[in-house]
């Protein structure tokens, strides 16, 4: 009996953990993964189809997905080097749909067209806004601590 | 676009995501249910493919952006492939998960498709 707890279950646990993404964790990258495609494809076909009707926001739209694409890579990797990259990446997201959101609402002259961040991201459900809140929260709450875990 | 067989294959694509979250939720690590489930809503997105191309040609003209059209069309035919490929290195129910996320993102993208198709450019 003692034998199945403790001990049994924490190399279970560390085998099925080598990277620093487990369990909901999981989704989250699933849902960046799918937030870096779509801001990826907006960004594609608005500079490709109509880059001189609005030079800055169609760069913010490239910008943002870049972003999100490291974003998405940072959390799949392990290692203090990718966390502190996730947590940069993650920090400009929120002030970028903070900045953005509220530029949007407060000189919509500034932005013609939509980027993912305007209107706090309203045309991708508030995805946006939500995702860095709960990426900054589990950053928070799965640091790196066991030394360097490669 | 055909409107009834991209009204099904909406359908399809949330019963599929429903199906899979549920299953995820329920414990079940990636099996022939989930991943069949998520190889029929690729399989449909292929037919959609085709029918794009081939209904100009029939007198069913799309107004939309085509551009936009595309890059929709061809993430979407991304997405279940990314899924599928984590779903078989994660065997792990969160990956069930991520099947039935990828399927109710296909779900909005083809509603989107549809939108683009018939919403006259400018």
């Amino acid at each position: 009996m003692i034998k199945n707890t403790g001990a049994a279950r924490a190399t279970e646990a560390s085998r099925e953990r080598p990277a620093r993404i487990s369990g909901i964790g999981r989704i989250l990258v699933a849902v960046y993964g799918v937030l870096a495609l779509a801001a990826t494809g907006r960004s594609f076909v608005q500079i490709v189809g109509r880059f001189s009707e609005a030079p800055v926001a169609y760069s913010l739209s490239a910008l943002a997905a870049v972003v999100y694409i490291v974003a998405t890579v940072a959390l799949i990797r392990s290692g203090s080097g990718w966390y502190r990259l996730a947590w940069i990446a993650i920090s400009f997201e929120m002030a970028g749909v903070l900045v953005v959101g509220l530029l949007s609402i407060l000189d919509p002259q500034l932005f013609p067209d939509d980027t993912v961040w305007s209107y706090f991201g309203r045309g991708y459900l508030f995805i946006p806004l939500v995702l860095p809140i709960l990426g900054l929260w589990w950053l928070a709450r799965h640091r790196p601590t066991r030394g360097a875990i490669a | 676009m055909i409107v009834w067989f991209t009204t099904a294959q909406v359908a399809v694509a949330v019963v599929a995501g429903l199906l899979c979250v549920a299953l995820g939720l329920a414990g079940r690590k990636p099996s022939d249910l989930s991943l069949g489930a998520l190889a029929l809503v690729e399989l449909l997105l292929v037919v959609q493919l085709v029918v794009a191309i081939v209904a100009p040609a029939t007198g069913n003209e799309p107004v939309g952006n085509m551009l936009e059209f595309y890059t929709y069309l061809v993430s979407a035919l991304i997405v279940p492939l990314a899924a599928a490929f984590w779903a078989l290195v994660d065997r792990s129910k969160w990956s069930t998960m991520v099947i039935g996320t990828a399927a109710l993102a296909i779900a909005v993208m083809v509603y989107r498709m549809q939108e683009i198709w018939t919403t006259p450019v400018g």
